[in-house]
């Protein structure tokens, strides 16, 4: 059978203005998921979505928003799974520590996390080798 | 960096149309900073339409909030108008539709004040 992976790698500098670029790669590459059955437009939304705040988290805890430095974003698509790994070059954060936001009380902070985790269907964040990497994966079928 | 923002005076509302596809972490302190500057002039009822937005993330849910709070801190209102289907979506999942009183259009919103 004809293997049909894609794999996109991008590195971008640590810069909230490229939050765009990278929001609408994440998009495109949804749209073009011709197997998914689901609704693509909200696909793309949420791709969109978590791409963002991963690299938001990337460029303002990980890599201290030095805008030398870059954030590297690897996106794998197979025909029944998205996995998008963004790494970091940071001291690192325990994902499980975060609590969910409290929707009682009004934080202006505190709910990218939750967006991910709510979004995709299984998250992780873990050490490697000269660094961290969030890894977030979503079934297509 | 800045913010496609337009203003207009309805009668003692303040309506801040986001002329931008997206409210996320790049331009929204700019929102936020508008609404703070506002509401420390004296300023005491805040529309923001979204009419254009397409996409909002954790950060323009934030400036939001945090005009939220600035309304409440000046005994003054921030409400919305003008969600896009996806955009609403956001308020729902992190349940902030139940904080902020959103309306279709702005022209319904300025006779909710």
């Amino acid at each position: 059978m004809e293997k049909k992976d894609i794999e996109v790698d991008i590195k971008v500098p640590n810069q909230t203005r490229y939050l765009s670029l990278i929001g609408r790669i994440g998009e495109d590459i949804a749209k073009e998921l011709d197997k998914y059955t689901g609704d693509r437009e909200t696909l793309a939304y949420h791709i969109n979505l978590v791409l963002t705040e991963a690299m938001v988290n990337a460029i303002k805890y990980a890599n201290s928003k030095d805008p030398e430095k870059l954030v590297h974003i690897v996106i794998n698509i197979s025909d029944d799974a998205l996995v998008i790994k963004v790494f970091d070059k940071g001291q690192g954060f325990d994902i499980n520590t975060i609590p969910s936001p409290d929707f009682n009380r009004l934080e202006d902070r505190g709910r990218g996390i939750f967006l991910i985790k709510s979004l995709m269907d299984s998250v992780c964040y873990k050490k490697i080798r000269n660094g961290n990497v969030l890894e977030m994966s979503k079934k297509l079928n | 960096m800045s913010m496609d923002l337009k203003t207009e005076m309805k009668n003692d509302i303040k309506i801040i149309y986001v002329k931008e596809e997206r409210l996320d972490a790049h331009n929204s302190g700019e929102l936020k900073s508008e609404m703070q500057r506002l509401f420390e002039g004296g300023t005491k009822n805040i529309l923001v339409d979204l009419k254009d937005v397409r996409f909002i993330d954790s950060s323009g849910l934030g400036a939001l909030v945090s005009g939220f709070k600035n309304a409440i801190s000046h005994q003054g209102n921030l409400k919305l108008s003008s969600l896009q289907p996806q955009v609403k979506s956001m308020f729902e999942l992190t349940r902030l539709h139940r904080v902020f009183e959103i309306f279709a259009s702005a022209s319904e919103a300025q006779d909710n004040f």
